[in-house]
């Protein structure tokens, strides 16, 4: 093998391999992660919920991504629903299965708590799954295309733009502030350092905002912008959101004859 | 804690929030002009980064709503701005849910409209000291509004999540101190450097 034909190897190997949801036009994959997650909120026993993670859980893995961001995304959702999964067995009436003291687990509420536990994590798997590799630029295109309002999308295309300029600004003061000595803590002096930050960034953000319209302005810029939710190539454009309304509707089914 | 995940709540309280929400977006967009479009992004970019910040109180940390300092600043505004902020949370994150961003736009964003509404002349007329003072009751209280708007759409959605919305509200007290005493800087130090960033002229 020469060297060249090597080195063509290596860099192959190194592009990550689009799977089989990168190939997916972007529009499709929007409008079907809107139909499952719908479906999702539907489904009221643990068989059809349960079934919902599972699909949720095959997707992920067959989006390509890494355990990581997954990880940091179900430690999020589990943060929120601690405390109701867990005072949900003990506030709902129904046969007692455990009794600790005053209070008694009962098998309705368990079984209520798992229900809300498995739609909470199936949806966020299908949202992970299907546009978590989307840039945010590329959903806002591809929600326009599906027919959100087109202020609505600039807005969001402007505000997503503009996330990272002012995320690098934040991480610039906070140095700053740590080169001065500044240790984060909840006392009086700190609550004032943290109120001046976030009033900074918004004295900046409103300097900005200025230039931006007025360098707009001299674009010629009428509110308009022509290249807003152009299409963008990609399979699956009828096929996906008709079997994501299959999936949704045996989901439901499965939900009633259970 | 303000951002409901999808699965918990039941279909109407997600179609009515959707439309309530929808109904906010769409009377303060119309009312924006179009040139006025990249500056409103621009601001509502800024809110969102500042509230990714982890500000400590007491032993933990809270992330700010913002919500009473957006509606001081940008007026009805605040509505797209939050909602497209709970947009880039959940698309980002994993924070909140995509058939839950109407309720939670309505949760986050009415409260502080309404505080901008009401305690926006006042704030505008008064000094640093009395303007800080004003602005962090008003955001402590649009907090403890968003909470209570939580608690009443896990409540209406199923009578058996009663006693959990009940317990969910005592958590929003580091976030009610937290973000009524950022709050209060912030504008006590936006009324000293740039006097006119609390006129509703920045998005006019």
């Amino acid at each position: 093998m020469g060297l060249v034909e090597a080195q063509e190897q290596m860099s192959v190997a190194a592009l990550p391999v689009p799977g089989p949801i990168e190939r997916l036009a972007p529009r499709a994959r929007l409008l079907a992660t809107l139909i499952l997650v719908i479906a999702v909120t539907l489904l009221h026993g643990v068989p059809a919920a349960a079934a919902a993670c599972a699909c949720g859980a095959l997707l992920a893995v067959l989006s390509g991504q890494g355990l990581a961001p997954l990880a940091r995304r179900l430690v999020h959702v589990e943060g929120f629903m601690a405390l109701l999964l867990l005072m949900l067995p003990f506030t709902m009436a129904g046969t007692p299965l455990i009794t600790l003291g005053p209070v008694a687990a009962s098998v309705e509420g368990l079984l209520r708590a798992t229900t809300i536990a498995l739609k909470v994590n199936a949806a966020m798997l299908v949202v992970f799954a299907l546009l978590g590799t989307m840039e945010p630029v590329r959903i806002g295109h591809a929600a326009r295309r599906l027919g959100a309002p087109l202020r609505l999308v600039q807005l969001f295309l402007f505000t997503t733009r503009h996330v990272e300029i002012f995320r690098n600004e934040i991480r610039r003061l906070r140095e700053a502030m740590r080169a001065r000595g500044f240790v984060p803590r909840s006392t009086p002096h700190g609550w004032r350092a943290y109120g001046n930050l976030a009033g900074m960034v918004l004295v900046r953000s409103l300097e900005r905002a200025s230039r931006v319209e007025e360098a707009m302005r001299c674009r010629a810029f009428d509110g308009r912008l022509p290249a807003i939710g152009l299409d963008e190539e990609g399979h699956g454009t009828a096929a996906c959101p008709c079997l994501a309304l299959a999936a949704g509707a045996s989901l439901i089914l499965l939900d009633r004859l259970t | 804690m303000a951002h409901i995940p999808d699965g918990v709540l039941s279909l109407p309280v997600v179609a009515g929030g959707w439309a309530v929400a929808a109904g906010m977006v769409g009377v303060s967009l119309r009312r924006l002009t179009e040139a006025a479009i990249p500056g409103t992004a621009v601001l509502s970019a800024a809110f969102f980064t500042v509230s990714l910040i982890a500000v400590p109180v007491g032993p933990s940390s809270v992330h700010l709503l913002l919500s009473g300092l957006m509606g001081l600043m940008i007026g009805p505004l605040t509505a797209p701005a939050v909602m497209i902020g709970l947009a880039l949370q959940t698309l980002l994150f994993g924070f909140g849910g995509l058939t839950t961003l109407g309720i939670n736009t309505v949760n986050i964003a009415l409260p502080g409209i309404l505080i901008g509404l009401v305690l926006g002349p006042m704030v505008r007329r008064a000094g640093p000291a009395r303007a800080g003072l004003l602005a962090g009751v008003g955001a402590g209280l649009a907090v403890l509004a968003t909470g209570g708007a939580v608690a009443a759409a896990l409540a209406l959605s199923s009578s058996d999540y009663i006693p959990s919305a009940k317990v969910l509200l005592v958590t929003y007290l580091p976030l009610m101190i937290g973000e009524g005493v950022i709050t209060g800087f912030a504008i006590a130090f936006l009324k000293r450097v740039k006097p006119d960033a609390l006129m509703g002229a920045a998005v006019s």
